[in-house]
């Protein structure tokens, strides 16, 4: 149907943009969370996704933990790992410019991936995939593992959405993203609701760091670069917009995995392209209408 | 009068300097100086996190590096070239980034800082991963050979000095002042008529070219140009520079760029450890020190003497 | 009618600041049990810091508040509300991200004795009727009505309530006084900001004058009938 351009390839490309995808909406959602509650935009993400990695990695080298264990455990350890980040670099800075939490953020960025490179060096480290093999849709081989992590991703995503949107707890939170002090003034403990949710949105990293494990190598900097993808997507999506994050994560990855089809060189730039449009287009992002979480 | 006699101290020192250390890293502090008060003007007089600062620097330095080679430009045109290509990229970039404030700008500028550092990745000119290697010092106005460290120490040391006598004017003047107002207060700067959009632009620009002067300078102080120039890294540690230095002081960023180029030559023989320090130190800084060591020694100064008029503004 | 001598609520030398510049000034008075005390002055008397002091909503304050016998000037606002305080802010912050009815069932309850979402939408039917609709969709008058409402879930007894009848139709004030009143039979203490005088005066027990975030004066109300001409100056109308 394109002249020259097999179906084999674009729907692998198809797939692979939407696994990428996954990645940027899980990492993306995690990050508008955080922002939306407490303003932080938490430059960390992508090093906390990769210790999620790393942990995955660990458990299994180390103790003999399987992926169905690490996919449990490596985002508990990572979400603890966030609380002690929020207590001992955001909480003193939490009245400041909220500049400064961008670049304590950052700063934490530099010693997690100094350390953990000075520990097990810059080369990827390998993890097999757990669910090995796949199957032949007739257009496309389609491996298991991936299928796996576009479902499991998907399914984390609107599970997300729909407590935030339709649960109690999201009412707490979306309201503490509006007014904390009225919400504490109700009585509940919104400097702890901070911590937790700042907790559940590292750990979301976390997860999406033990998916991605199988997949990319585990390597200290698969975090950073992207990170920057990240910001792009949320810069596109509106901050703070839950739906927005999670859209326009899967539609980005979809986008760039069609780029790579049809004009590869721009692959990696696609991004920044959309974004500079989507800046000059709709200054206030794609999804934004209202303040807070949509 | 004692801030002459300072200064002029100081320019001896800085002339005699290269008898006593090697010129190199010398040259390095001086094109980081430049670097840290071009990223001063945008944080600590505009009020502007530019995340990727470091996208003006590194493509100077290609372009710089390029002319060079390639047509054996002289080395004020080279350092011309440089600054005004990265002037015109930080008008470009200025109008995209500031239509958002605050924290996504920082976003926005880093992200389009990645976006330039993939074109130039698929660049044909700048030799890919490999980058561009040996790039010559031509002459000096077509004439004088600069091309040993001790000659282009005075080479750079001169554009130094012009160029932060440069950023000193800017900041004094009527545009700096209003600057100044619209990192303190927007809102009440455009309730005046004035339109803060377009001064960011232009401070943009401004600031854009200083880094491109630095990053062309650094091409040819270094004789080589790579990815390393354009990337996040780059752009960190002017950060750092300037918040340990003193955000929004004059010398502070200065000094800042002298400390950690120093401390990176110290620690580059321990690995990532220069990396970790530098988020240690960063991370310090913005939690216990946020005036910088300029910052808080001339509060420590204020403190211990005195004078009457400070009194007053400082309670 | 105040049998117990012992006030529930002890405001000495309360001072507070926003940032650098400072809205109390030493505010003295007191609540008793079951009493209903209105605080009035002028704009930017610091009433609304009064009340947002007790409850913690201000950069800093010195002072003491004690609550039953407990100092609340070091507590966090979580703790104070969970001592059995409500506070219904003066611009009654409705949470326009939430539906009415997330809005009316979001306060915890705290203690026995609230109000059941039940008794809440029975109490106040209009907004039953728009329970479904977003926090930012209703008029005035319902929000008062609902930011007064929620606050009666967590089982505080003990209510600081911040111009509830400001910018409000006269019916509409009128139906909230009602609600004030039943509240006062009902056992609550409340304390009270208040502009409008013809309000004021037909609900409260006391007067507290508040001035340049002082307290310059107590009323009862046969002083407010008695000396209404002083009493406008006051409040500067
Ligand atoms: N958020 C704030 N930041 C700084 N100053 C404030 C703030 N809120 C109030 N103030 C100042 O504190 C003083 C007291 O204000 P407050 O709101 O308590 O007055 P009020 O008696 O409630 O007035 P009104 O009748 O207008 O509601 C005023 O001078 C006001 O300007
Ligand atoms: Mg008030």
């Amino acid at each position: 149907m394109f002249d020259g351009i097999s179906t084999q390839l674009l729907f692998g490309q198809v797939l692979i943009g939407l696994i990428n995808g996954s990645f940027y909406a899980m990492l993306s959602l995690g990050l508008a969370i955080i922002f939306g509650l407490m303003s932080v935009v938490n430059f960390a993400h992508g090093a906390q996704y990769m210790l999620g990695a790393f942990i995955a990695w660990g458990l299994l080298n180390y103790l003999g933990v399987p992926y169905w264990g690490a996919l449990f455990i490596a985002p508990v350890v990572v979400g603890a790992f966030g609380l002690v980040m929020e207590r001992l670099i955001l909480r003193p800075i939490q009245n400041l410019d909220h500049l400064y939490s961008l670049l304590a953020t950052f700063a934490a960025v530099l010693i997690i991936e100094g350390l953990v490179r000075q520990e097990f060096g810059s080369t990827g480290l390998p993890y097999n995939s757990p669910l090995p093999g796949g199957v032949n849709l007739g257009f496309m081989f389609m491996p298991w593992y991936r299928l796996w992590v576009v479902v499991f991703s998907i399914v984390v995503c609107f599970g997300t959405y729909i407590l935030i949107e339709h649960t109690k707890l999201g009412a707490y939170l979306r309201a503490a993203n509006e007014r904390p002090e009225i919400v504490e003034s109700f009585g509940i403990n919104v400097p702890r609701m901070i911590s937790l949710t700042y907790a559940f949105g590292v750990g979301l990293a976390g997860l999406g760091g033990v998916l991605a494990a199988p997949i990319y190598q585990v390597s200290p900097s698969m975090g950073s670069n992207l990170m920057i993808v990240i910001f792009a997507v949320v810069v596109i999506g509106g901050m703070g917009s839950i739906l927005g994050a999670i859209l326009t994560g899967y539609l980005i990855g979809i986008v760039e995995g069609l780029t790579k089809v049809f004009y590869p060189e721009a692959a990696n730039l696609v991004i920044f392209v959309i974004m500079i449009f989507a800046l000059i287009l709709r200054p206030n992002g794609l999804f934004s209408g209202k303040e807070g979480y949509k | 009068m004692t801030r002459t006699l300072w200064l002029g101290l100081l320019l001896v020192a800085l002339i005699a300097a290269p008898l006593a250390i090697y010129p190199v890293l010398l040259m390095s502090i001086l094109c980081f100086v430049i670097f840290a008060s071009s990223f001063n003007l945008l944080l600590g007089y505009a009020g502007l996190l530019c995340f990727g600062h470091a996208m003006f620097f590194g493509t100077a330095a290609y372009v710089a590096g390029y002319l060079l080679k390639t047509y054996g430009v002289s080395v004020e045109v080279a350092l011309i070239a440089g600054t005004l290509l990265s002037a015109a990229m930080g008008y470009v970039v200025g109008i995209i980034s500031v239509r958002r404030s605050g924290i996504q700008f920082a976003m926005i500028t880093l992200a389009i800082s990645q976006f330039v550092y993939f074109l130039l990745l698929q660049a044909e000119f700048t030799g890919g991963e490999d980058g561009m290697q040996r790039i010559p010092r031509s002459t000096l106005f077509g004439i004088f050979d600069v091309s040993d460290h001790m000659a282009f120490y005075y080479v750079t040391l001169t554009v130094a000095v012009l160029a932060v006598a440069f950023f000193y004017r800017v900041v004094h003047s009527p545009f700096g002042e209003i600057l100044r107002a619209i990192r303190d207060n927007e809102p009440r700067v455009e309730s005046l008529g004035f339109r803060p959009e377009r001064y960011k632009i232009l401070a943009m620009t401004l600031s854009a070219g200083l880094a491109g002067l630095a990053g062309a300078l650094k091409a040819m102080v270094f004789q080589f140009a790579t990815l390393t120039d354009v990337s996040w890294p780059i752009s960190a540690e002017v950060i750092l520079m300037t918040l340990l230095g003193g955000l929004g002081t004059l010398t502070g960023p200065m000094l800042g760029a002298g400390i950690v180029i120093l401390m990176n030559d110290e620690l580059a023989q321990f690995g990532e450890w220069a990396l970790i320090a530098q988020g240690v130190i960063l991370l310090l800084v913005i939690i216990f020190f946020r005036r910088g060591v300029v910052g808080e020694l001339s509060a420590l100064w204020r403190r211990l003497r005195p004078s009457p008029d400070q009194n007053q503004d400082r309670g | 009618m105040p049998s117990d001598p012992q006030p529930i609520l002890k405001v000495e030398n309360l001072e507070a600041w926003y940032g650098e510049s400072k809205a109390l000034h030493g505010m003295n008075f007191d609540v008793r049990e079951g009493e209903l005390v209105t605080l009035i002055g002028r704009n930017g008397a610091g009433k609304t810091s009064t009340l947002r002091s007790i409850m913690g909503i201000v950069g800093n304050r010195t002072g003491s508040i004690q609550f039953r016998g407990k100092e609340l000037i070091r507590k966090r606002t979580y703790q104070i509300a969970q001592e059995g305080i409500a506070y219904c802010p003066e611009e009654r912050a409705i949470f326009a991200s939430l539906s009415v009815a997330e809005n009316m069932t979001l306060p915890p309850v705290l203690r026995p004795g609230g109000l059941s979402d039940k008794d809440l939408f029975e109490a106040f039917p209009n907004l039953h009727a728009r329970r479904k609709s977003g926090g930012s969709k209703l008029s005035g008058g319902e929000q008062q009505m609902l930011a007064i409402a929620r606050i009666l879930r967590t089982g505080s007894r003990f209510i600081l309530l911040d111009e509830p009848s400001e910018g409000l139709a006269p019916v509409i004030v009128k139906q909230i006084g009602t609600q004030i009143l039943r509240l006062k039979e009902q056992g609550f203490t409340i304390v009270l900001v208040e502009q409008n005088l013809q309000f004021a005066r037909l609900v409260a027990d006391r007067h507290v004058v508040v001035e340049n975030g002082q307290v310059v004066d107590t009323l009862t109300p046969e002083d407010l009938s008695a000396d209404l001409d002083r009493v406008k100056t006051y409040l500067g109308v």
